[in-house]
């Protein structure tokens, strides 16, 4: 690729490798995420979609390979809080928040700004205005439960609470694992919603099973087969590619 | 958030009655043992008031474990040694302010060194003459080690059980360390024999009773220094590091830095109730750095409640109170005492004394508030 087709990524991998004790979860993956793109990787268990999200996000360090942000910043030399600090926002696949804390608290924690325990004791971690946790409780539709503990909401809620601390981030490039994961027809629907809407101010990677919610977000799709791309094109190209009925949708 | 009065936004209902508490022990305890006759039922008298200083301080390191267990998950089981090292750092001061009136009459020399047939003062020990020095230290030293300590630990992000092995290993390696006598600092014996402290002879009755208050003042400081950080953001970092330090991590806090301000602020607080314990017991030997005296500050809090700040310190007052009269009366039995008080607060009181109460009295408001609507519900049908 070259530098100008570089530098016109908010996220470009290249060649990257890794493996585990032997086995090798990623293989020579290559993909580029343009600004503003919505992308969602499909791929069978063990295909190397969690581990590319923890090379993304600073928790694996690669074997071999590329890893560029914004065209420039390399991923690879960075740690899970310098890579969060720079605008890269994850959610878990297991719905991941503070649940001893209210709903606000943990969007009060989440929003973007100084992040130093002095600030956090002292300075101004202390005062976020209330509005800017309502602002962003009103895009995840959890203003009515504000002041619950987080502990109390249901499945769904805690997804979309997650997802709510990921925009609170104010992130350039979110990474979605799952998010639809054991929710109800009515919930996935309306996270499809939540995430259609989130695309179009910031870069979205969406790992997901659920073909039918894929098909939902009309986006992009890259297959991933053992550590590689197998496919990447709409969602009725890859439907239709050969190889990938093999591997994973004829299972 | 509106912006409440600092004093205000850090006293809860159960923070200022233990405020409360401690105000006043704080006047009727001296004005109770220096002022009534002994005759009088309500005297306290001075060996009572001793003890009360030492659960008070043992009150103290409660609250300091609590501040990064309770709050940070930090299972430490190696707080005993930031409590003994501030100990030890009163002690050196304390053995200075001897001077010549030793059993051998060196000097400079305390006793110790003397019958070691030392020549000359170590160079760690210049400066204990001087108060400000010694207090300096008292907290330089737990703070500076549980710095360093925390530095490796958490960078490395060790964490969980392995993190308390190694805790209790620390304090281990300091225990066998410090009762060599090549340490210089009295090896098995320790330190102790004290004469005065800051002029005043350490066993007067006044002398102990000034102790008395300096202990409940540094309580009540350290709780309100405690109760600061837990109130503020930093503290609600620390709880969600406790629940999930991962997503902490991916929101872009360095939890290592979080736990390791938790970590040192709390081995100072540690280091102080050591030093105030010290001349209250008269003696600071290797012992106070056994793994047993960790654990058993992890149960005082357990009992207590963790994450409640107050509970540790009633924890601490508690147990002590039952240790000390049970090794009076049945004395080969307080281990196992010990021992299914921890498994008891573990399976029935999980959340201790404090937080029990705290979640009974919400039981109760919610049932009371639940029931204007169900007789709202009963006149609608």
């Amino acid at each position: 690729m070259t530098n100008a087709a570089l530098t016109n990524t908010v996220l470009y991998l290249d060649g990257v490798s890794v493996t585990f004790d032997g086995f090798r979860a990623l293989n020579k993956l290559s993909l580029a995420i343009a600004p503003g793109e919505m992308r969602a990787i499909i791929g069978p268990n063990g295909a190397g979609k969690t581990t590319m999200m923890d090379i993304i996000t600073g928790k694996t360090r690669p074997d071999e390979g590329e890893v560029f942000f914004g065209g420039m910043i390399d991923l690879t030399m960075l740690d899970e809080a310098e890579i969060a600090t720079l605008g890269i926002g994850r959610k878990f696949q297991k719905p991941t928040v503070f649940e001893s804390h209210t709903v606000a608290d943990n969007i009060r924690l989440a929003l973007a700004g100084e992040r130093s325990p002095f600030s956090a004791l002292f300075g101004a971690r202390n005062r976020i205005p209330e509005e800017r946790i309502d602002a962003v409780l009103s895009t995840v539709r959890l203003t009515e439960h504000r002041e619950r503990l987080a502990a109390d909401l249901s499945h769904g809620q805690k997804q979309w609470l997650e997802i709510g601390m990921l925009l609170a981030q104010d992130p350039k490039l979110l990474l979605v694992d799952e998010p639809v994961a054991g929710m109800t027809d009515a919930e996935t629907a309306e996270t499809a919603h939540l995430l259609k809407a989130i695309a179009r101010e910031h870069s979205v990677i969406v790992v997901e099973h659920d073909m039918a919610f894929v098909r939902e977000l009309g986006c992009k799709v890259t297959v991933l087969h053992e550590g590689s791309v197998l496919a990447e094109g709409s969602i009725d190209a890859v439907s239709a590619n050969e190889r990938v009925i093999e591997v994973y949708l004829g299972r | 958030m509106t912006r409440r009065p600092l004093i205000l936004a850090l006293l809860d209902g159960k923070g200022a009655v233990f405020l409360g508490v401690l105000a006043s022990l704080a006047v009727l305890v001296p004005v109770s043992n220096l002022l009534l006759p002994e005759a009088s039922p309500l005297h306290v008298p001075t060996y009572a008031v001793s003890l009360l200083g030492k659960y008070l301080s043992y009150a103290l390191l409660a609250l300091a474990l609590d501040l990064v267990w309770g709050y940070c998950g930090i299972l430490s089981l190696g707080h005993g040694a930031f409590f003994a090292l501030g100990g030890y750092a009163m002690g050196m001061y304390l053995m200075r302010q001897i001077g010549p009136r030793g059993v051998y009459g060196h000097p400079v020399l305390p006793d110790f060194m003397v019958f070691l047939n030392w020549q000359e003062l170590p160079w760690y020990w210049h400066g204990f003459d001087m108060f400000p020095f010694a207090a300096l230290m008292v907290l330089a030293v737990p703070g500076l080690l549980a710095f360093v300590f925390g530095w490796f630990a958490f960078r490395s992000r060790v964490t969980g059980v392995y993190l308390s092995i190694i805790t209790q290993a620390m304090t281990f390696a300091l225990m066998l360390a410090f009762f060599r006598n090549d340490m210089g600092l009295g090896g098995n014996n320790g330190l102790t024999d004290f004469k005065d402290i800051l002029g005043f002879p350490v066993q007067a009755q006044a002398t102990r009773v000034a102790l008395f208050v300096a202990t409940v003042t540094a309580l009540a400081l350290g709780y309100l220094v405690a109760r600061y950080m837990v109130t503020s953001t930093y503290g609600k970092v620390l709880v969600a590091i406790r629940d999930a330090e991962s997503r902490a991590r991916f929101l872009g806090y360095r939890v290592e830095h979080y736990k390791l301000v938790a970590f040192t602020v709390s081995a100072m607080m540690a280091g102080v109730a050591g030093a105030l314990y010290v001349p209250q017991v008269g003696i600071i030997n290797p012992s106070e750095f056994s793994p047993a005296n960790s654990i058993e500050a992890v149960v005082w809090v357990a009992v207590g409640g963790r994450g409640t700040l107050v509970g540790a310190a009633l924890g601490a007052v508690v147990v002590n109170t039952a240790k000390s009269w049970l090794t009076g009366a049945l004395p080969e039995l307080w281990l196992f005492a010990l021992g299914a008080l921890f498994i008891i607060v573990t399976l029935y009181l999980p959340k201790g004394i404090v937080g029990t109460l705290a979640e009974w009295r919400d039981k109760r408001r919610a049932t009371v508030s639940a029931k204007p609507a169900e007789v709202a519900a009963g006149a609608a049908e």
